[in-house]
């Protein structure tokens, strides 16, 4: 049988926008797609194998605040940390998987995980701190999957 | 309802895991052998629909029952 296949590019890093590659990557596996991600620039904090992944509400006005609080109270010290957290205890109040769940269940599920080398020497990030099972490439690494699939998106 | 060979409670988990979770067990079952399902996440009636005209898996019965889906997959 021949697999369809998916290509994803994940370029954001925060804990809100891990959710669509992972959710999407480990879902499309399940329904037997060959799965490809290729992780850039902000995206390759998915791929730490200490995952410190944060949320704001500052320059995101469209998210829901359980009060209201002035975007200059947003920005004071310790704001950041409060969200994140309030973030995830609602996510698991919610039975939203976590992170890292999700993206064991990639691994198993045998999603390709490629890790863009230039970003990764951009920000002087070393291999060992990222995930063991990634592999390195770059553009041209990404088109040789990304050019035969039936799916390409960009988050 | 109809017999099963085994059953997944998925209760109180969120998109996608009613479905990664239904698709490990299914893993574990041979052919022609049933899966049951019990799930809370509203979406997941649209998704097993989805899941089984996907991957070729019969989704034999789908019904709600206080709040409460109920699945039943057979597998291909």
């Amino acid at each position: 049988m021949s697999e369809k296949k998916l290509a994803i590019i994940a370029t954001k890093g925060t804990l809100d926008w891990a959710y669509p590659p992972l959710i999407l990557g480990s879902t499309a596996a399940a329904l037997g797609y060959e799965v490809e991600i290729f992780f850039t620039f902000y995206g390759l904090q998915i791929l730490k194998k200490k995952l410190d992944l944060q949320v704001t509400s500052i320059g995101n006005p469209a998210m829901p605040m359980p009060m209201p609080v002035p975007v200059m109270m947003q920005a004071l010290p310790g704001m950041q940390g409060m969200m994140t957290s309030m973030m995830k205890a609602k996510m698991k109040k919610k039975g939203v998987a976590d992170i890292e769940e999700l993206r064991d269940l990639c691994i198993e599920a045998e999603v390709k995980m490629i890790a863009c080398q230039m970003t990764v020497d951009l920000f002087d990030f070393s291999h060992s701190e990222l995930l063991d099972t990634v592999e390195y490439g770059g553009a041209a690494t990404f088109f040789e999957f990304a050019g035969q699939s039936d799916i390409n998106l960009y988050i | 309802m109809a017999d099963f060979d085994q059953e997944l409670d998925a209760s109180g988990l969120n998109c996608p895991l009613p479905i990664l979770r239904a698709k490990k067990a299914l893993a574990s079952l041979s052919s022609g052998q049933v899966l049951h399902i019990i799930a809370t996440d509203p979406g997941a009636v649209k998704d097993f629909e989805a899941f089984s005209k996907q991957t070729g898996n019969e989704l034999m019965e789908s019904r709600e029952d206080g709040g409460k889906f109920y699945f039943l997959i057979k597998k291909s």
